[in-house]
């Protein structure tokens, strides 16, 4: 209803406004994606044509970045290797909310050409969540790109909430990296 | 007092919406000339506010308050900076050597919080920002003594209007050399390319910011701007001739940045010991060789 002199606006609840400032925020972070890049495998190689003049990820306001706390995006590419995993779970927990995973090429759907290996993880999903898988073995510079256009909209539709289900789903989720890793708790110097 | 205060947080906030901008074309320029689209000219805007409307970490209160102490300085700084010559929060506090000691502050700020923040790169970094401060600052000192003798004050203003006035150069002319000597210190204070070392993302994972994420790397985003805003004002003041109107100011700050920026994407990066040392050979040379021919000569354009 049209508010007027006679009919003040209802005063919004203390949900609605959130939802407003979450709007505005998401505004804010889907025009400006940072990203910490994880490539350990060979789809990596379509990364720099995505950041340099042949595509040129910076006129999305994407670009890297140096370490997890900075980032927004953490860009799996290519296969996982169990002992890797482990610094994924890490680097993942580092980084600040709101955040958001993006898998490269078919090796974090479903293992891809390593499917049988020992030595990899098959799906990522099943350890950390993630928001956009870009498919392909491995995937073209434009899919590359388009996946990151894909990750705005779902941005902006509200359904990139990998963060959230991995705050809800903790045990679920822990249990399965515990199923791979043994444990994740790292054993060096600076953990001791 | 209230309204002299109110003049110089609008000062600061122009500086900061001012540099953003800059900074924001800068960018655009940047990519055009790696042959790339390049970012929306308020890309800047868009990632500090996309930083300060993350959730953050926080390493203790020592973390927290450096970044608070790092703007806050910042901000006093360039609450004192005058934009043309009658343009002044403070008429009369406009001296050099307060923003080199005010500087001091926010500096200091941030190399406490990010020592706070426990990570060990964090501390190179800061160890380095510090060591091509010592680097920059010598050559630069001498230079601007010299103008200070030159001009006979140290007021930015009243260096601004001696260039104005009929009948002497700008001391970027004046003062060949010298000119040179604050075009290279310059970059060092901006940490452009050459002498980029304390950020090296490449190889110390961005220094002293490797612990920020979130707010309180947007705060440090807004000092970083309003840090820049100063160093380049000051430059502006006092070896282009200060600025008689504000689009004057506007014009010549803009050419200053775009320069020194276009420079430093054409060059690659220093190690630590690479910048002290070219930094205390040519520049020290150059400025000293500077202020013996005008001081004792009274060699000046």
């Amino acid at each position: 209803m049209k508010s007027t002199k006679f009919t003040p606006a209802r005063k919004l609840s203390k949900e609605e406004i959130d939802r407003k400032w979450w709007e505005i925020g998401d505004y804010f972070r889907r025009n400006s994606l940072w990203m910490l890049m994880y490539c350990t495998g060979c789809c990596a190689i379509e990364l720099p044509p995505a950041m340099t003049s042949a595509y040129d990820m910076e006129r999305l306001g994407m670009g890297p970045m140096a370490t997890p706390r900075q980032a927004d995006i953490l860009l799996i590419s290519g296969y996982l290797s169990v002992k890797s995993l482990r610094r994924v779970i890490y680097t993942y927990e580092q980084m600040s909310e709101p955040k958001y995973v993006v898998g490269l090429g078919s090796c974090p759907i479903n293992g891809g050409i390593y499917h049988d290996s020992h030595a990899v993880i098959n799906q990522l999903d099943q350890y950390i969540p993630v928001d956009t898988y870009v498919s392909g073995c491995m995937p073209n510079t434009e899919s590359v790109m388009n996946g990151f256009v894909d990750l705005m909209e779902q941005i902006k539709n509200k359904t990139a909430k990998g963060w959230i289900k991995y705050k809800e789903n903790n045990e679920w989720y822990k249990s399965n990296q515990m199923a791979a890793l043994g444990e994740v708790i790292i054993h060096d110097e600076f953990h001791e | 007092m209230i309204v002299n205060i109110l003049i110089g947080f609008g000062i600061a906030i122009l500086g900061f919406v001012l540099q953003t901008s800059v900074a924001g074309v800068n960018r655009k320029i940047i990519g055009r000339l790696q042959k790339r689209y390049g970012p929306k000219w308020y890309q800047e805007f868009l990632d500090i506010f996309k930083l300060l409307s993350k959730r953050s970490i926080s390493h203790g209160w020592i973390f927290d308050f450096g970044v608070i102490m790092a703007l806050g300085g910042i901000i006093a700084t360039a609450m004192f900076m005058p934009i043309t010559n009658t343009f002044v929060a403070f008429a009369g506090y406009d001296n050099f050597f307060i923003f080199v000691y005010l500087l001091a502050v926010g500096m200091l700020g941030m190399a406490m919080s990010a020592s706070g923040s426990g990570n060990p790169l964090a501390s190179i970094g800061v160890m380095r920002a510090l060591t091509t401060m010592l680097a920059y600052e010598v050559p630069f000192m001498i230079v601007v003594l010299t103008v200070i003798k030159l001009s006979g004050t140290s007021s930015m203003i009243g260096i601004g209007e001696f260039q104005q006035a009929l009948g002497t150069n700008w001391f970027l002319i004046a003062l060949p050399l010298g000119g040179i000597v604050a075009v290279i210190s310059l970059m060092g204070m901006l940490g452009k390319k050459p002498f980029e070392t304390y950020i090296a993302p490449a190889e110390i994972a961005s220094g002293p910011m490797v612990e920020y994420g979130g707010k309180q790397l947007g705060m440090l985003f807004i000092m970083h701007e309003i840090t820049v805003f100063i160093e380049v004002s000051l430059f502006v003041h006092i070896f282009l001739g200060g600025a008689s109107n504000i689009f004057i100011f506007l014009i010549k700050y803009f050419v200053v940045y775009t320069v020194v920026n276009l420079i430093s994407n054409v060059n690659g990066r220093f190690k630590i010991d690479q910048v002290v040392k070219f930094y205390y050979k040519w520049p020290l040379i150059m400025a000293v060789t500077q202020a013996i021919i005008a001081i004792y000569f009274g060699w000046v354009i």
